[in-house]
């Protein structure tokens, strides 16, 4: 994760005009892009090469954008940016729910997949705090490390972003557009879909019932806050 | 449409029908049992009569000869009584003088007189004049308790000379028309009984014959309404071969050529805008390399020599509104394809319009008047592209100031925002909302894709509220949204 350095971007895009439009902007902007054209060149690339970021087209010819992001998130913690379709409402739900971090309508402008990338990348405050505890979850806030009943969880970085936001403040409600400004660098209307996949999917990997959540709450209406545990 | 609630129409026309048939049987009636109650009531009475004078006549030969041409009271009195028969009173009169009284009648069980004796008094004046002129003459006059007939006759005396004269006596007999008034009674009520069963029976008549008119017209009058109403397949059963079934043939077809022209439309429709969303699709992709590099091509304009640098510019600057263009287009079609959702949230909306005017950097240009704790169910998103639209409009084509305006009820949020230019020409009022509608022909093309109030009224709409225009009586146009205060919830909105 590079801030003000180069960052690496792994490019997933069968389309050759966009491809090329996209890695020269992204290029121009100070990123190592590497720029493939399908989901398989993608992951073959992955298994040699870690980006900082994927930016990946949903449509693509032979595997799909949701498998291949699936495939991803499988092994891997790196942040996804997903490429939709304007009016595809159902596309970006379903990219979500396979793990993208965030998404762009395309066309998109470069500055917007600017400021998207680097919300993702945006390095985490390390703090000087202890080890916080709540029930079985500990967090830990200087090495970024959180683990249930002593086995670290695997995070990606909105998802831990999303975490130490809430858990900040325990007890607080966070309203979705107050955690789209904070965590995803959204103004207040951004997509509050997002808000809600990520809890969905943080609730899968910390909660022992998601459909009875203790550390992440729904307050119907408002938001969600973090505890009481 | 507002169509006025119309009268059921039935209902003149049973009442018509109904009041032809029963004004038929009337008149009918009346003139057949009419007719027959008249003749029979005057036969009854010529026979009646002429047994009552025939039978007088024939007690009075009786009498001759006189024995007294100038008889006195008793005399009178024998007359009197050979003349009467049965029941009937006699009257014999000469002069001043006039046959005794009897006793009258005893009414049983009381044994008094309820009955006085026949009285001159009784008998008419013009009965009289007609018998003191020597003839025999009859007259029904209603005596006490009932009808009579009084018959009155002079008595002649024959002189040797076989010359006949009056002898100044007169008589007169009441007999009772009770017996007769009492049979033509009885043809009365019988009268009366067939005409009454004869308006029953045509009542029925008249209730079967409009049912069997007025079912098929009531059932044509539900289908046309339907069909108004825009209910394409409303048909209705054709039942035998009679005018009316006629009618509901040509309904039927009328019907089948409508609903094949309104289906063409509704493809050819269908199909332009399905045309309208595969073409903004489709240039998409393209739009999608060129916006990649328009950046580009604008940030080297500047060291690029001079034609170059504000062709550079020009093509960075049309990407965008092409872009904003094709956006606008593939949203409405999503409205047209009815695949447009709301991801409801709920909101403080006086926070939600700070946001609006903060975003787009407009908080010193616009007034508001924002009560605060306002919160509702709604879509943020499509809110701020309806307010961005009306409040950029009132910006760029209204006078300052711009003003915002929230209001809610428990229902319903309102938000009004007003300028105070001129306003709208009235005849431009109702097209505003209207795709691709510009107010005046020289309006430069770069304002706007021509779509954005089609798509905020859409947006509106969506939430199940309205956007509607007026001009202020002071001037200025004010554009009011009205939303409910919790939208409905569609599939999947967020919680």
């Amino acid at each position: 994760m590079k801030l003000g350095g180069v960052s690496r971007v792994l490019l997933i895009e069968d389309d050759p005009a966009v491809r090329e439009g996209l890695e020269l902007a992204l290029t121009r902007h100070g990123h190592r892009v590497h720029a493939v054209e399908s989901g398989e060149q993608g992951l073959d690339r992955l298994r040699t090469e870690l980006p900082d970021v994927v930016v990946l087209d949903l449509m693509l010819p032979g595997m799909d954008g949701f498998e291949v992001c699936r495939r991803i998130r499988a092994a891997r913690e790196v942040p996804i940016i997903i490429l939709t379709a304007r009016g595809d409402d159902i596309d970006v739900v379903a990219g979500l729910e396979v793990g993208a971090d965030d998404y762009v309508v395309k066309p998109v402008q470069p500055r917007v997949l600017e400021a998207r990338i680097r919300a993702v990348l945006r390095r985490i405050g390390r703090d000087q705090a202890e080890m916080e505890r709540y029930g079985d979850l500990t967090i830990d806030r200087a090495g970024l490390v959180v683990a249930n009943r002593g086995v670290p969880v695997a995070l990606t970085p909105t998802e831990l972003r999303l975490l130490l936001e809430l858990s900040g403040t325990p007890g607080r409600v966070h309203s979705r557009q107050q955690l789209l400004e904070s965590v995803w660098e959204h103004g207040y209307f951004g997509d509050s879909r997002l808000v809600d996949a990520c809890v969905q999917r943080l609730r899968a990997k910390i909660e022992d019932d998601s459909a009875a959540p203790v550390y992440v709450q729904t307050v119907r209406g408002f938001g969600y806050r973090f505890g009481p545990v | 449409m507002n169509r006025p609630v119309a009268p059921r129409p039935s209902l003149g026309l049973r009442a018509r029908l109904m009041f032809a048939f029963a004004l038929l049987c009337v008149i009918t009636t009346a003139a057949v049992a009419g007719g027959i109650y008249v003749q029979a009531r005057v036969a009854i009475l010529q026979r009646t009569q002429d047994a009552a004078v025939q039978a007088m006549r024939s007690r009075l030969q009786a009498l001759y000869p006189l024995r007294d041409p100038a008889p006195d009271a008793a005399e009178l009195g024998r007359i009197a009584g050979a003349v009467a028969e049965g029941d009937d009173d006699a009257l014999a009169l000469y002069h001043g003088t006039r046959s005794p009284a009897g006793p009258g009648r005893p009414c049983l069980p009381f044994g008094r007189p309820c009955r006085p004796r026949l009285d001159p008094e009784v008998i008419p004046e013009a009965l009289r004049r007609e018998v003191a002129g020597g003839h025999i003459a009859w007259q029904r006059v209603v005596w006490l308790d009932g009808p009579h007939l009084i018959i009155g006759t002079p008595l002649l005396i024959v002189d040797p000379d076989r010359t006949a004269r009056a002898s100044g006596i007169e008589v007169y007999l009441a007999q009772s028309l009770a017996p007769e008034q009492r049979s033509i009674d009885g043809l009365a009520a019988s009268a009366w009984l067939t005409g009454g069963a004869a308006l029953a029976f045509a009542v029925v008549l008249a209730l079967l014959a409009t049912r069997g008119v007025l079912g098929p017209v009531r059932e044509l009058g539900r289908a046309a309404r339907l069909l108004g109403e825009g209910e394409m397949r409303a048909r209705i059963a054709v039942r035998g071969s009679d005018e009316l079934a006629d009618v509901a043939r040509t309904f039927n077809d009328t019907a089948a050529e409508l609903e094949r022209h309104v289906r063409q439309l509704r493809e050819m429709e269908a199909d332009a805008r399905r045309f309208v969303a595969d073409v903004s699709h489709e240039l998409r992709t393209p739009l999608a390399a060129l916006t990649a590099v328009a950046d580009v091509l604008d940030e080297e304009a500047a060291g690029l020599p001079e034609p170059a640098g504000r062709a550079a510019r020009l093509v960075s600057q049309e990407t965008l509104n092409l872009t904003g263009l094709v956006n606008d287009l593939i949203e409405i079609s999503r409205f047209d394809s009815g695949v447009a959702a709301l991801a409801l949230n709920e909101v403080d909306v006086a926070e939600l319009v700070r946001a609006t005017l903060r975003t787009r950097g407009w908080p010193e240009r616009v007034g508001t008047e924002l009560p605060s704790a306002v919160r509702a169910r709604l879509d943020p998103r499509r809110v701020d592209v309806i307010l961005a639209n009306l409040v950029g409009n009132a910006l760029r084509h209204g006078e300052p100031p711009v003003s915002i305006r929230l209001r809610a009820d428990p229902r319903w949020i309102t938000l009004e925002v007003r300028d105070h230019g001129p306003g709208l020409d009235e005849a431009v009022l109702p097209r505003v909302f209207d795709r691709f509608y510009k107010a005046s022909a020289a309006r430069a093309r770069s304002e706007g894709s021509g779509l954005g109030l089609a798509i905020a009224r859409e947006n509106a709409r969506l939430h199940r509220g309205d956007l509607t225009v007026a001009n202020a009586p002071d001037g200025g146009a004010v554009f009011t949204l009205r939303l409910p205060s919790r939208a409905p919830d569609q599939d999947g909105g967020a919680e």
